[in-house]
């Protein structure tokens, strides 16, 4: 692997030769890879390639579907503890990190009840600061103007790209340290696709982003820098510029100028 | 090339017309049927009826203790099984590992269901009326019945919960919620429709259930009501009602038809067509709730 060197960004977290599998094989092979703080991060690859395995280990969801293997560290700073330890509770994690889908998954309540919902299993009763929350992290998602005389009524009632900056909104709520993407477009329309992108550069400035993305051109518009994945190997992790401009591994090039994939 | 279409296509109005008619036979024998009891039993629908002990004289025969004591039964039954079987549903679903032992209980549970049901009445009559001796009595009656339903709210538990996409609970967990908080939360509340459904169903085959209510010891001739649950006089309640003798309207309308006089015959048409309200208007409900939750829950 390949890591070009880059200026002074402070890492909010840090992969360290993870390997990751369910049963004896692996899926993941020692990736290691820096996520710098308040900029984009892109996973691109080809589909089986493990870039959403790999993004799915940032918030333990692998352990909701029984024993699974971690080996090496995903550190998180800067409380400087590894998310993968086995004596940190993934619910613990998942306070921490917030995460969108693929498939827009707003729950079938009201568009206020789904924001909220982060705050309701932390336990936060003041209905005031939910208020003021909910406004805040609609405001963020871009969507307070077209839900804010409806809040509570039905969130699946909302268009798909509406109901995909719900659900990012519904993330922001808690203020994670890290948001993670999973191919956040792949079901909307490219103008829902503009909308999203255009907050996700809107929101580095106040979280850190992880975005798995199948479009390369997603990668090149939207994030500062991109890791390359194949079949579960981390081939090249650099800024965007360089990897899709002047990549130094031949396989990058060769993904990337379409001549697989 | 157009001859064969039209081969294939004869083929296909021919199986048209066999499904028309056994479908047409199956439902026409039901509504004669149907027919046949509604004519012979509607004469004696009054309010008498209902109101009226039975009696050896047919005239003057009606249902009260039955279908009293079917509904103190089938109250025993709900509150005992909808409860377990909702938890155990829940459980099997989204708390037990998957392996061989929750494969093993999953396939009784299947097998459980399709239990002759006189076989939970022997079991029944051994546990519950010998050995923990609770006797000819309503409790007896409707944890029997509530054994006996409790596979059916277990399997469409499950059911209702397996409807319930993964993102759906992903998302939940997404946003740190434990276990507890998902299915409290998102997945009991979105499967409600389904489960309630069951519950429905399960009740009203409760209902109409005779076998295992013989075998534990159902009276046929009950000319009293089980004591009142409340009362005027401290202790103001009392649980006397369920160990009283009783007797359900299946089991009435058996004793009515297994007598020799003509009369206690139509007695017995027009009880079976109360049952036979009393179930439709169940499953009705069923439809209904069935109907407003798939309206409500959408993704």
């Amino acid at each position: 692997m390949v890591t070009t060197k880059t200026d002074s960004n402070i890492k909010k977290a840090e992969v360290v030769d993870l390997t990751f599998g369910y049963t004896e094989k692996n899926v993941l092979n020692k990736i290691s890879m820096p996520i710098y703080q308040n900029k984009v991060t892109a996973l691109i690859g080809p589909s089986g390639c493990g870039k959403t395995t790999l993004l799915r280990c940032f918030n333990r969801m692998h352990d909701l579907y029984g024993e699974v293997r971690y080996n090496g560290e995903i550190k998180l700073y800067p409380d400087d503890i590894n998310i993968l330890a086995r004596d940190i509770d993934p619910i613990e994690v998942r306070m921490k990190i917030g995460m969108v889908f693929q498939k827009p998954n707003p729950f079938p309540k009201s568009i206020y009840e789904n924001i909220s919902y982060g705050l309701k299993v932390r336990g936060v009763k003041k209905k005031s600061y939910i208020d003021d929350k909910v406004e805040d992290s609609l405001k963020k998602a871009g969507l307070w103007n077209e839900v804010s005389d409806r809040l509570h009524s039905s969130a699946t009632s909302l268009s798909g790209g509406q109901q995909q900056r719900l659900c990012i909104a519904r993330a922001l709520a808690t203020e994670p340290d890290l948001l993670l993407l999973d191919e956040p477009t792949s079901a909307l329309d490219p103008i829902s696709t503009a909308h999203i992108e255009e907050l996700v550069t809107e929101l580095k400035k106040s979280v850190t982003l992880l975005m798995v993305t199948h479009n390369l051109h997603q990668a090149a518009r939207t994030a500062d820098y991109t890791a390359f994945m194949y079949l579960g190997d981390l081939v090249e992790f650099g800024e965007s510029s360089q990897i899709f401009t002047n990549p130094k591994e031949q396989k990058t090039e060769n993904y990337i100028t379409g001549r697989f994939g | 090339m157009k001859q064969q279409v039209e081969k294939l296509k004869r083929q296909d109005s021919v199986f048209w017309i066999v499904g028309l008619l056994t479908l047409a036979f199956a439902l026409i024998t039901l509504l004669s049927l149907i027919v046949d009891m509604a004519m012979t039993g509607w004469p004696r629908i009054s309010s008498e009826f209902f109101m009226n002990f039975p009696s050896r004289f047919p005239e003057k025969a009606g249902i009260l203790s039955a279908w009293v004591g079917s509904l103190c039964v089938v109250f025993v039954t709900a509150f005992l099984a909808i409860p377990l079987g909702i938890a155990s549903g829940v459980y099997l679903e989204e708390y037990s590992k998957k392996n061989i032992w929750t494969k093993i209980i999953e396939v009784n549970i299947l097998n459980l269901a399709g239990i002759p049901s006189i076989t939970y009445g022997l079991m029944a009559l051994g546990f519950f009326v010998y050995h923990l001796k609770l006797g000819q009595s309503i409790i007896t009656a409707g944890m029997t019945l509530g054994l006996l339903v409790l596979p059916i709210i277990i399997v469409t538990t499950r059911e209702a919960i397996r409807t319930i996409p993964a993102h759906i609970r992903e998302a939940s967990y997404s946003l740190g919620a434990t276990k507890w908080q998902t299915t409290w939360n998102h997945i009991l509340p979105y499967s409600s429709g389904g489960i309630l459904t069951g519950v429905v169903i399960a009740l009203s085959r409760a209902i109409g259930e005779t076998a295992p209510l013989i075998t534990v010891g159902a009276l046929t001739f009950i000319a009293f009501l089980p004591t009142a649950p409340v009362m005027a006089t401290p202790p103001y309640v009392s649980a006397q009602w369920l160990l009283d003798p009783y007797t359900v309207m299946p089991i009435q309308m058996f004793n009515w038809v297994s007598r020799p006089q003509e009369e206690f015959h139509v007695n017995a048409a027009a009880a079976g067509l109360v049952l036979l309200s009393m179930t439709l208007i169940l499953n009705a409900t069923a439809i209904f709730i069935r109907y407003r939750f798939r309206k409500k829950y959408k993704w």
